[in-house]
């Protein structure tokens, strides 16, 4: 086990090797004892149950029959299942990619050693202190065609100004990105300044004494060095993409219709409102296999096949 | 947000007490989620009555239907239940009494004649195997439509008494610049719309087959298509920003003289009221159809199984309470529902109530809601067919109606 490994300092006290060992690990392994029985038990038996439930046809109560993939053949002839899962494909890959193209040029800008870079940074990082309930309203407000933006432009004198993208069935998930975006950015940005603030000074030097030009060490020298920043910012983000939910809830309630469903609300509706468990812990579960099917080829290339150098 | 943090610290400071064992007499801890200003005032009725009765009420409000009853189901769950709890007439805690986590009140159901003085619907949707299993509290008409008598007016039209009619005059009041229809665009609120228009125009049987024996058949009916077609076209009566909207806000139309006719359980009533606005005067109240059937529902309190006693003494006192004459008359003029005893004089109510209870006298005109008839899997799935329709103005009646069978396939 990970825990056994952790090695306290060593401690000047008698007996053997061995003995002492034991002596220095078995406080590191009791400290850390609750901990893991709390992934075991909480996390792993949860999921193993939530599984387990979705081969039954439970309603409001959990019931332990076995109704084989009868769940999952409903689940895929669910019209809102599929939008749901087209729509979080949309979501993720946009905000994922916008996030970390504008929080990158946002970061290169602040790095341009602006006047007034507290108050860019502050300003850029405020709306991830807000929670997605007051992202989600605000934008509803601000793009809702009778109340916001449109009618602002209109009653300025442009009638024909339309954006409605909100109650659009087609646009109105695009919508839900740019509140993604809006909220995302800024932290992007913070992680990837502060990577950008590391890259060694001489580096700029040299490449400033063989007259490449700036947008070129970006993208070939300063990229690259930015590898773990970006990593970061991209487990960062994959995790806000999967539990999409409040967002959805403040701003669209999934709606023009259904454009707007997401998998979370589609598994919450079903197991708190419609008396369906099986249902929803059949999505709960394609949710996690999505999730693990994902993971599981990064983790196999990070920690597994590079045994040898792994600590 | 501060009363909301008030609330619960409040429930958890009870919830510790309570467990702790410092059991006093007669109280009672009342799980429910009447949390908004008329509800927590008819609410009080009850907590004011029962504490004249010698009893303490430990008010326990929970934000949100759905989160209410998760966590009072999961308290019974774990043994530790609530003295008493909401729930809405209709199948809510149907395994609540196979699972017999709930007791029965059949003995003071048959004492105080409940089966007599209660429509059948609500006794037929409170009764399992034969018992009372819930006190009903209230009688909520669900399809009422309420319009701006001072919009009727400047157009010179009359207030609809069909359908067909409806959508003849929105478009006149279109033409005037007036939102002909102010709707709250959540799927919950559309399809609370598209309920009026079938039981309005396919009539209580249709509305029972599609909610209640949810057999394909109905929807082969030619009446059925026509229906459908007719809340098709209902799409183009209300404004561009309804999609999303709030049901309050909607009513907030009405309210200011911007739009017309506004669907909605007569709880809209409280947003009238809180406007200061007098039913009959500014707005008005009616049931859309060719005969008026009035879909109803409501409330009701169930009583955990226990073992206790002292519990089961104020369980007795809490029913008592809930269906004494005076406590039903001040709880409903507040809620905006009506006393679930026909038997109770409501002269004093608004000119609404009186309608709502002069409509159900004829029990011809009682429909049972769909909370009462559909589970909530059924409702459900009719609920996400039903948006999809509406928002999609390209899509065919035929298409939607093939989205319900499959709808009525899937939930059994």
């Amino acid at each position: 086990m990970d825990t056994i490994s952790i090695r306290a300092p060593s401690m000047p006290s008698g007996g053997t090797k061995t003995q002492r060992r034991v002596k220095t690990r078995l406080p590191a392994a009791i400290a850390l004892l609750p901990t893991a029985l709390i992934v075991l038990v909480v996390y792993i038996g949860c999921m193993l149950w939530t599984v387990r439930l979705s081969f039954t046809s439970s309603t409001l109560l959990p019931k332990l029959d076995w109704v084989g993939l009868a769940q999952y053949s409903r689940l895929f002839a669910n019209d809102r299942f599929l939008t749901s899962a087209s729509n979080i494909i949309i979501f993720g890959t946009l905000f994922i990619s916008g996030c970390l193209i504008i929080g990158f040029l946002l970061a290169v800008f602040i790095d341009q050693n602006v006047r007034g870079e507290g108050l860019f940074r502050t300003i850029f990082l405020y709306p991830y202190a807000m929670s997605f309930v007051v992202t989600g309203v605000a934008w509803q407000w601000f793009l809702n065609p009778a109340l916001g933006l449109q009618k602002l432009v209109r009653d300025m004198g442009f009638e024909s100004f339309t954006f409605d993208w909100l109650v659009n069935q087609r646009m109105a998930i695009y919508t839900i990105v740019i509140a993604g975006l809006w909220h995302g950015a800024g932290l992007t940005m913070a992680i990837l300044l502060a990577g950008l603030r590391g890259v060694d000074k001489d580096l700029w030097k040299a490449a400033r004494v063989d007259g490449i030009p700036t947008w070129r060490v970006y993208t070939s020298v300063v990229l690259p060095l930015l590898r773990p920043m970006i990593v970061t910012a991209v487990v960062l983000l994959t995790t806000g993409v999967v539990k999409l939910y409040d967002l959805v809830v403040a701003m669209t309630l999934g709606g023009p219709g259904i454009a707007t469903e997401v998998p979370a609300k589609f598994v919450m509706d079903h197991l708190f409102e419609r008396n369906n468990i099986g249902l929803g812990t059949a999505a709960a579960t394609i949710m996690l296999i999505t999730v693990v099917s994902i993971l599981a080829p990064w983790v196999y290339v990070r920690y597994v096949r590079p045994q040898g150098r792994h600590a | 947000m501060s009363m909301k943090t008030r609330v619960s610290a409040y429930t958890l400071s009870i919830a510790l007490i309570w467990s702790s064992g410092a059991l006093a007499q007669q109280k009672a801890e009342v799980l429910h989620w009447w949390t908004s200003a008329g509800e927590s005032a008819s609410v009080k009725v009850f907590a004011e009555q029962f504490t004249k009765a010698g009893g303490s009420w430990v008010d326990n409000a929970i934000a949100g239907g759905a989160n209410a009853r998760t966590a009072g189901i999961n308290r019974m769950v774990g043994g530790n239940p609530p003295t008493m709890m909401q729930f809405n007439t209709g199948k809510q805690f149907d395994e609540l009494v196979s699972n017999a986590l709930v007791r029965d009140v059949d003995a003071q159901a048959k004492t105080g004649k409940w089966r007599e003085i209660m429509p059948k619907p609500i006794v037929d949707a409170t009764v399992r195997e034969g018992k009372f299993f819930a006190v009903p509290v209230n009688i909520h008409g669900q399809n009422w439509m309420f319009y701006n008598t001072k919009v009727f007016a400047d157009a010179g039209i009359e207030p609809p008494k069909t359908f067909p009619e409806l959508v003849a005059s929105g478009e006149k009041l279109k033409a005037k610049g007036i939102i002909p229809l102010a709707l709250g665009g959540q799927p919950t609120w559309e399809h609370n719309l598209f309920r009026a228009v079938v039981v309005g125009h396919g009539g209580a049987d249709m509305f029972r087959q599609l909610y209640g024996t949810r057999k394909p058949d109905v929807l082969k009916n030619p009446k059925f298509k026509e229906t459908v077609e007719l809340f098709g076209k209902m799409r183009g009566l209300v404004d561009p920003g309804s999609p999303g909207r709030n049901w309050n806000d909607a009513t907030a139309l009405v309210i200011t003289n911007k739009a017309a006719m506004h669907f909605n359980g007569d709880w809209a009533k409280g947003e009238f009221i809180a406007a200061g606005q007098t039913a009959g005067k500014e707005y008005g109240c009616t049931v859309v159809g060719q005969e008026p059937k009035l879909v109803i529902g409501g409330d009701v309190f169930v009583f955990p199984a226990t073992k206790d006693k002292t519990a089961l003494a104020t369980q007795d006192k809490l029913v008592e309470v809930l269906l004494d004459p005076t406590s039903q008359l001040e709880f409903n003029k507040k809620k905006g529902s009506i006393p679930v005893r026909m038997d109770v004089d409501v002269s004093s109510m608004d000119v609404c109530a009186q309608k709502s209870h002069a409509i159900l006298k004829d029990p011809a005109n009682q429909v049972e809601s769909m909370e009462i008839l559909s589970p909530p899997n059924f409702s459900g799935a009719m609920q996400d067919a039903v948006t999809q329709y509406w928002n999609n103005p390209s899509m065919s009646a035929d298409a939607f109606i093939e989205k319900i069978t499959s709808a009525m396939r899937d939930a059994g």
